[in-house]
């Protein structure tokens, strides 16, 4: 398949279009990206079946493509910043309606004080939604991931975000492959909702009922239990599209299961855990280092067991783009209550925030400084 | 790995610049990437934009400290810090500006020397081809004519599929100001 050069939010609108959604709104102004305002000309120029929806607001665009799910449609929004967080009333209830939207969040800094750059703050707000979140590295990544979120969200019920680093991926330019619709169908079959689970005019039902609070926990304890047994499907998925999308891996990697992927000796003795774009950053830095290692979380919603990567190594450093204020970092907080019995060294690293450049430099010092344990700011 | 930085202001194209040179360079047959880096969002303000080329993949997401090539598009940024941030001796200096290698290198106290300078009325040719002072494509000329990392053919190629909405004509002069630039007789 020809291999493109796009700017990432191209990439993804391209990708999006061959999946061939059903509805797809959005909210046009600042925070958004390229992402929308091609399939907004894709449909100007013809080039696309889907109903375009310009709404009013992100909370609009959310709504309105929670609907056209309930309605048995597919579906898909983007957004990013301020407006997934106008969103999140409504991201809740897609979840806990079992709808499976999918979503790009561009991700973006929560003000104030104002700032448009890319950090994880924005994501880290719905990190308790009740949705997927998968977090993407690269172009190709960015792309894989859209084909994949289609087919788990509708095979599962679940809805699902693919999460692109604002700026870094959305506005960078470089090599990638844009399956066609062809390819995509290998994959992703036509969307048929079961009978029964969208609202049919021909078979009357409800959707969204009142849950006492008899109910209401089981429910809630449903949607966690459907979320983890999701996991084995998301490796699953991964690797049948990775053989379907056959892509020039940019860098070498020891191991890759969808979930996570690493990227570094066997034994390391540091371990860095981190997400989104700034893995590559890293690989590039320990790409000679014997003792440091990178374990990449694809999938933070739901998120995987790490405990065999973690077993001989003496420090871990989380680096992460996000910090929850008065206590740590969200992913430092996930890796740390996943490994209850980890007996070495573990520090949370908060980079990025706001469009701080993470640089090659920025991850020597926190490997340097990974023997001292707690949270830092670089 | 060729690492090229380019500074100018909202409004002049440093973004497409960067993209033009990335996919000159993708066009040839490299790894290819181009990013930017948007300071406040209004016509005017210094914008940064990055571009690298390399035989294998490129992973780093860093911006750039230490450019091989650095292009100026206004020659007003030059003496601001940001500017000149990371410069080693051998990086190359290309900038639009009506002064003399000699006159840039004295106005940043020497820390390019003049040998690694090029200055190049782009504003001129601009206004002469384009009849408007818009300077991303004229430069990029200069890039290829002065690295001679990015072909001809791919960059003027690279042109006409970045500026084919703006209609051939547009195109074409485009390119007859890149060819300007890149014939541009102080080249050396």
């Amino acid at each position: 398949m020809k291999i493109s050069f796009l700017e990432g939010s191209r990439a993804i609108a391209q990708t999006v279009a061959n999946i061939k959604p059903e509805v797809v709104s959005a909210y046009p102004i600042t925070p958004q990206t390229h992402i929308v305002e091609d399939l907004a000309r894709f449909k100007a120029e013809g080039k696309a079946d889907y109903e375009y929806l310009l709404a009013e607001s992100e909370a609009a665009a959310a709504s309105i493509v929670l609907g056209a799910s309930a309605a048995g449609a597919r579906v898909y929004t983007a957004t990013s910043s301020q407006g997934l967080l106008l969103m999140l009333e409504v991201l809740y209830n897609a979840s806990g309606l079992r709808l499976p939207l999918v979503m790009t969040v561009a991700n973006r800094a929560v003000g104030a004080p104002i700032n448009i750059w890319n950090d994880h703050s924005d994501a880290m707000a719905m990190r308790d939604a009740g949705w997927v979140m998968l977090f993407a590295e690269n172009h190709q990544e960015a792309v894989d991931l859209h084909v994949i979120a289609y087919r788990l969200a509708e095979s599962t019920n679940l809805p699902v975000a693919v999460n692109v680093d604002g700026f870094i991926l959305t506005h960078s330019h470089e090599n990638v492959i844009v399956p066609d619709n062809k390819t995509i169908k290998k994959f992703l079959p036509d969307y048929r909702p079961a009978a029964g689970t969208f609202l049919d005019p021909q078979n009357p039902s409800t959707i969204g009922g009142f849950f006492t609070p008899e109910h209401f926990w089981l429910e809630r304890q449903r949607l966690d239990t459907d979320l983890k047994k999701s996991l084995p499907l998301i490796s699953n998925l991964y690797k049948q599209w990775k053989k379907i999308l056959r892509t020039p891996t940019p860098s070498k990697i020891n191991f890759d299961n969808g979930l996570v992927e690493y990227c570094g000796p066997s034994h390391p003795e540091t371990l860095i855990i981190a997400m989104g774009s700034m893995a590559g950053t890293i690989k590039e830095t320990i790409r000679d280092n014997k003792n440091v290692g990178l374990l990449k979380i694809r999938s933070f919603r739901p998120f995987p067991d790490l405990r065999k990567f973690t077993s001989t190594c003496k420090r871990i450093a989380v680096i992460e783009k996000a910090m929850s204020s008065g206590a740590s970092g969200p992913l430092f907080a996930e890796v740390g209550s996943s490994l209850s019995n980890y007996k070495g060294v573990i520090s949370d690293n908060i980079v990025g925030l706001g469009g701080r450049d993470v640089s090659l430099q920025t991850i020597k010092h926190i490997i340097k400084s990974s023997g001292k344990a707690g949270v830092k700011f670089w | 790995m060729l690492q090229v930085r380019i500074h100018g202001r909202g409004g002049q194209g440093v973004v497409t610049a960067a993209e033009l040179i990335a996919y000159a360079a993708f066009k040839d047959g490299y790894f290819a990437q181009a990013f930017p880096f948007f300071g406040v969002e209004r016509s005017g303000a210094p914008i940064t934009a990055f571009a690298r080329i390399d035989k294998k993949s490129i992973i780093t997401r860093e911006q750039i400290y230490q450019p091989d090539y650095l292009i100026v598009l206004d020659h007003t940024l030059i003496v601001d810090e940001v500017c000149l941030q990371g410069i080693t001796k051998n990086t190359k200096l290309i900038v639009n500006s009506k002064e003399s290698p000699e006159v840039i290198s004295k106005s940043i106290s020497r820390k390019v020397s003049s040998k690694n300078i090029l200055a190049l009325p782009a504003s001129d040719i601009a206004i002469k081809y384009l009849e408007r002072n818009l300077v991303n494509t004229v430069i990029l000329g200069a890039f290829a004519r002065l690295s001679g990392e990015i072909s001809l053919s791919s960059l003027k190629k690279a042109i006409s599929e970045k500026f084919a909405d703006k209609g051939s004509a547009q195109v074409n002069k485009n390119i007859t100001a890149v060819m300007a630039a890149f014939k541009y007789e102080e080249i050396s």
